[in-house]
């Protein structure tokens, strides 16, 4: 009854993506090969070789000089990616379903916080964060990320949710359901799909930053990510154990990916709509 | 049908927002305006005005108009590949094939990684050099008989910056990829079957009922992509070092102000920076809204 | 429904409020109060008693690989001496500072300086730094200490201004070297020791492009195309004329300087293509691979041959020369420490100081970092063949400041003249136009008129 792709159709579907798969993977190849060699092995001349034998003293000393600090990442990023994510959602539902007179602009403005780029406005951020008292500790740098991730999170949500048809949100005012109880309800469960990829962008950027890392926070409270940065040195840098450091590094997030990709699930708006 | 008390509401929920924005964004800005205007030199603030002679400095100089070159090429060139490739994955993925958890944390592990490491590593792949010390993605084609493929990339002099712009998909189409495919998930199973009831092929309703509906996601995907592409400067950095050939404004901004302390110009850069971001962003916003409205 | 009118009006407040807070915008520095902690030292007196307790904020981007052990030996030798000193490192990677620098711009604007921090001993920190009163000038320090008599008198004029010593260089590095592969050399019947002029050097380099290396001079990125540059120019202009050109009294228009130029085009013609695709590493290592004859490059480059397992005593592994034409210079940079003006623990600062300048403080950092120290009574068994060799060179040479390295320009006129070198490389042969790029960044940021 429901047609679906012939099964016998399906497989050569695995061509285009495994030469995509190929692509993605010769530079991961590179970093773990790297990240398994010893010092006089990384040479330009020998870079596809594999290592002679495997220098797990690299991902040993990777992990000692890292592991102090993932705690601060840890506790800075998940309230950021949180937060960020739900103030955006809730701005993009008003913004989108519950528009008072000047909403699209304010949109606008808010949406233009994105554009700005970070490394002019350090200055008066560095002035601004000692002025609040939050200069040199996580919540400084945690505040930070929430505000700047406000417009792409109100933006990702803003645009879901205009794409959701109003006569979903008519029954329910008709039922008698007022603005927050038809958020909380109705369109808050359906948001999953759009909460997975803002989460991943959040978390992500969050997660990677360093120029706010470096600049907002002091050496007790840094994040893994200037930790990694002071582990490449500055003058003689040793890849090996950098690229060791960084496949560490990306692990967390790695994670969050892997288990926020398994609500990437069809359907969700089934028997929302009808034809 | 919304209640005056429930548009107070509404706007107040809001106000958090806009107020932060408008401390963090909107008076930073400002700040970076004054300077930009200034000609503040060096570690001492110096806010005395002297009108646009740091923008008209600017266009003179030939750093600055290879960085507008430099960045046309590259925004070009990365939205194309990062948006068309991540619709590409997306739709692929979107088939219900087996291991696509897999196939789906593959592309998206690139965003993960450091760019220290990331440039690195690309850096060592698109390594130009030809003949007896041939490396990188040269050799590979060499040993593939793909000789046609070698290149010099992105020390191909003139737009070198092209090339800079594969590392850059490399790390972010997954992203897009996965933007495409919450939208394509969102999209009820009953539309497309109603369509093929009436005689659809799957490429027309690829065309007149999925594409149009990806509208809002591709609105997004443009925005984050393009406002990205036109900030580069940690990947460029790592790929390629500071050099004239590949700058951009970001890192023309970062080495005259961090490196040279010339914060007027400096600041300069950063307006213009801000405003082309604007300008390129902002009608496709209007345009996408107003398409809204007609709905 | 809030009227248009009161959106508008509530959003009028809010930027009127972000305009009030970006016209409160950074204090000047000048209305900072200097306060200087009371302790044992105020002003002119230098002696920190061994059991002063506090703590000492230092700055720096010595984060990994030598650096960092080098420095964690310096603090050993400083809990030592000052057991009861608390010592936070807030070393930031970068190459050359690039983001230790920023940070700290940052906190100096929003005054909150750290106690001390790094710099590149010379117009890098006096251009930028005193020029903005944010350092304190050392004569107590030297005089006390008794550095005078130790540090090579012609390094105190560059470290200071108007007779005031600004910092405590705790190491020094070469920039005129240059590495060669001996093997190479050899095969190609090129005698080393006769390469003490440009011209043998440029002849000996078309040797061996003849006997079919195309690229016989190794280059990286750009950075180190200047750092090829300054060399090149000590070689035309001998030491006094390119002590000239940053005070003034060369002519930057003159026919000098455009020999120095013509000789760096020429040279460049024999340098790997792929120079812009390579970082300073990737291009010593090209020596050492045999894929090139000669390296120009700073005796960092002496620690990384070690690291891969070279050894400067075979002979064979590399060798090292200064740059044709640069025979009796030595054309210096150098890592050292400043006092902060409001530093938050002035005596913990100073007691800082006085370990960066002592002997066993620079004895214990150099030979781990791969430097020789500032100092001339350094312990000669501690270091390698190599730094042994440099050290000799250290007290016998003329010495000249790097350009590259911080030296000689201060940052903005070195950003000039680097967007000038950016601009040249597209086009060696645009010589005429790269000189005058060089006369107006004198006349904007240096001291020619």
């Amino acid at each position: 009854m429901n047609s679906r792709f012939a099964y016998r159709r399906k497989n050569w579907l695995y061509i285009p993506l495994i030469m995509a798969a190929v692509f993605y993977l010769i530079p991961l190849y590179l970093m773990l090969a790297t990240g398994f060699k010893g010092f006089e092995e990384i040479n330009l001349r020998t870079m596809w070789a594999l290592p002679h034998g495997l220098h797990l003293d690299n991902f040993i000393e990777a992990y000692t000089v890292l592991s102090p600090y993932l705690l601060n990442s840890l506790n800075m990023v998940f309230p950021a990616a949180i937060i960020s994510s739900v103030l955006g959602s809730i701005n993009g539902y008003l913004l989108s379903k519950w528009k008072f007179k000047g909403a699209d602009t304010i949109f606008l403005l808010i949406l233009f916080g994105m554009f700005i780029p970070y490394q002019s406005i350090l200055i008066p951020l560095v002035e601004f964060m000692t002025r609040i008292g939050l200069y040199g500790s996580l919540p400084g740098l945690v505040l930070t990320h929430v505000v700047y991730g406000l417009p792409i999170t109100t933006l990702t949500f803003r645009n879901y949710y205009s794409g959701i048809s109003n006569e979903l949100l008519e029954a329910a005012k008709v039922d008698g359901a007022g603005m927050l109880r038809i958020y909380w309800s109705i369109l808050l469960p359906i948001s999953i799909p759009s909460f997975v990829v803002v989460l991943i962008w959040q978390f992500t950027q969050a997660w990677n930053d360093f120029l706010f890392a470096v600049v907002l926070t002091s050496s007790r409270s840094w994040p893994i990510t200037v930790a990694l940065n002071n582990m490449a040195g500055s003058q003689i840098i040793a890849w090996n154990v950098q690229m060791a450091g960084s496949l560490i590094t990306a692990l967390p997030t790695l994670i969050v990916y892997i288990f926020l990709g398994r609500y990437f699930l069809r359907g969700m708006m089934a028997g929302a709509l009808k034809e | 049908m919304r209640s005056k008390k429930e548009a107070w509401l509404s706007f107040l929920l809001v106000l958090p927002t806009i107020l932060a924005i408008g401390i963090f964004v909107y008076g930073f800005i400002l700040w970076t305006m004054r300077v930009s205007i200034s000609q503040w030199t060096g570690l001492l603030p110096d806010y005395t005005f002297v009108g646009f002679e740091n923008y008209i400095y600017l266009f003179s100089t030939a750093r600055f108009q290879i960085d507008i070159t430099n960045t046309l090429i590259f925004t070009a060139v990365f939205m194309t590949g990062a948006i068309g490739l991540g619709f590409f994955l997306a739709v692929l993925l979107d088939q219900g094939l087996k291991g696509e958890a897999f196939f789906r944390s593959l592309f998206l592990f690139p965003m993960a990684i450091s760019y220290i490491v990331t440039g690195v590593v690309w850096r060592w792949l698109m390594n130009p050099a030809q003949g007896d010390r041939i490396s990188g993605f040269n050799l590979l084609f060499h040993n593939l008989g793909l000789d046609f493929l070698i290149n010099r990339w992105h020390t191909t002099p003139g737009w070198g910056i092209a090339f800079i712009a594969i590392p850059a998909i490399w790390q972010l189409s997954g992203y897009t990829m996965a933007l495409y495919l919450a939208g394509l998930r969102a999209i009820p199973d009953q539309l497309r079957e109603a369509a093929r009831v009436d005689g659809a092929t799957e490429w027309q309703i690829m065309r007149y009922v999925i594409l149009p509906l990806l509208k809002p996601v591709t609105l997004s995907a443009v925005i984050i992509i393009g406002h990205m592409s036109l900030k580069v400067f940690d990947l460029i950095v790592a790929v390629a070092g500071k050099q004239l050939a590949l700058d951009v404004p970001a890192i023309n901004m970062w080495q005259t102000t961090f490196d040279g302390y010339y914060f007027g110009v400096g600041a300069a850069i950063g307006v213009l920076l801000l405003l082309s971001v604007a300008l390129l962003i902002i009608p496709y916003i209007i345009y996408t809204q107003k398409g809204e409205a007609n709905q | 429904m809030p009227s248009k009118k009161l959106s508008w009006l509530i959003l009028a407040l809010v930027l009127v409020f972000s305009m009030v807070l970006a016209a409160c915008g950074p204090a000047a520095t000048e209305e900072t109060t200097t306060e200087v902690t009371t302790g044992e030292t105020t002003g002119e007196e230098a002696v920190v008693p061994a059991d002063y307790t506090g703590t000492v904020e230092v700055f720096s981007w010595w984060t990994g690989g030598g650096e960092a052990a080098g420095l964690e030996a310096m603090i050993a030798v400083f809990n030592t001496a000052y057991p009861n000193i608390e010592f936070v490192n807030s070393a930031v990677a970068g190459g050359a500072g690039t983001n230790a620098r920023a940070v700290l711009a940052t906190r100096l604007q929003a005054s909150d300086p750290p106690d001390s921090w790094q710099g590149h001993a010379g117009q890098e920190l006096i251009g930028t730094y005193v020029a903005a009163g944010q350092i304190e000038p050392l004569n107590f320090l030297y005089e006390q200490n008794g550095w005078l008599d130790v540090m090579p008198a012609t390094l105190i004029p560059l470290i200071s201004l108007d007779g005031n010593i600004y910092s405590v260089p705790v190491n020094i590095h070469r920039a005129n070297v240059m590495w060669y592969n001996p093997t190479v050399l050899s095969d190609a019947g090129i005698d080393p020791a006769s390469l003490t002029t440009i011209d043998a050097f440029i002849a000996a380099l078309q040797t061996l492009r003849d006997g079919g290396m195309e690229s016989p001079l190794a280059m990286g990125e750009q950075w180190t195309a200047m750092h090829l540059m300054e060399t090149v120019f000590l070689a035309t202009l001998g030491p006094d004329a390119y002590n000239g050109l940053w005070d003034g009294t060369t002519d930057w228009a003159g026919a000098e300087v455009t020999a120095a130029i013509e000789n760096y085009a020429t040279i460049l013609g024999y340098v790997n293509s792929d120079a812009s695709a390579l970082t300073w590493q990737d291009a010593s290592q090209l020596v050492t691979n045999g894929d090139a004859a000669f390296n120009v490059m700073g005796d960092w480059a002496e620690g990384y041959f070690k690291e891969l397992g070279l050894s400067p005593d075979n002979g064979t592994d590399f060798g090292w020369m200064p740059v044709p034409g640069t025979q009796g210079s030595f054309q210096f940079l150098s890592d050292s420490f400043v006092l902060a003006v409001g530093a938050p623990d002035r005596d913990a600062a100073i007691a800082w100081l006085t370990t960066c300048g002592s002997r066993e403080g620079q004895d214990a950092f150099n030979p781990v970092k791969g430097s020789i120290p500032a100092r001339s009574d350094g312990d000669v068994s501690l270091y390698d063949t190599y730094l042994q060799s440099a050290m000799a060179d250290w007290a016998a040479d003329t010495i000249v400041g790097s350009l590259t390295h911080g030296v000689v320009a201060n940052d903005s006129w070195k950003t000039l003249i680097n967007d000038a070198l950016g601009v040249y490389l597209t086009d060696t042969t645009a010589v005429e136009a790269f000189q005058t790029s060089l006369v107006t960044a004198c006349q904007s940021a240096g001291p020619c008129q």
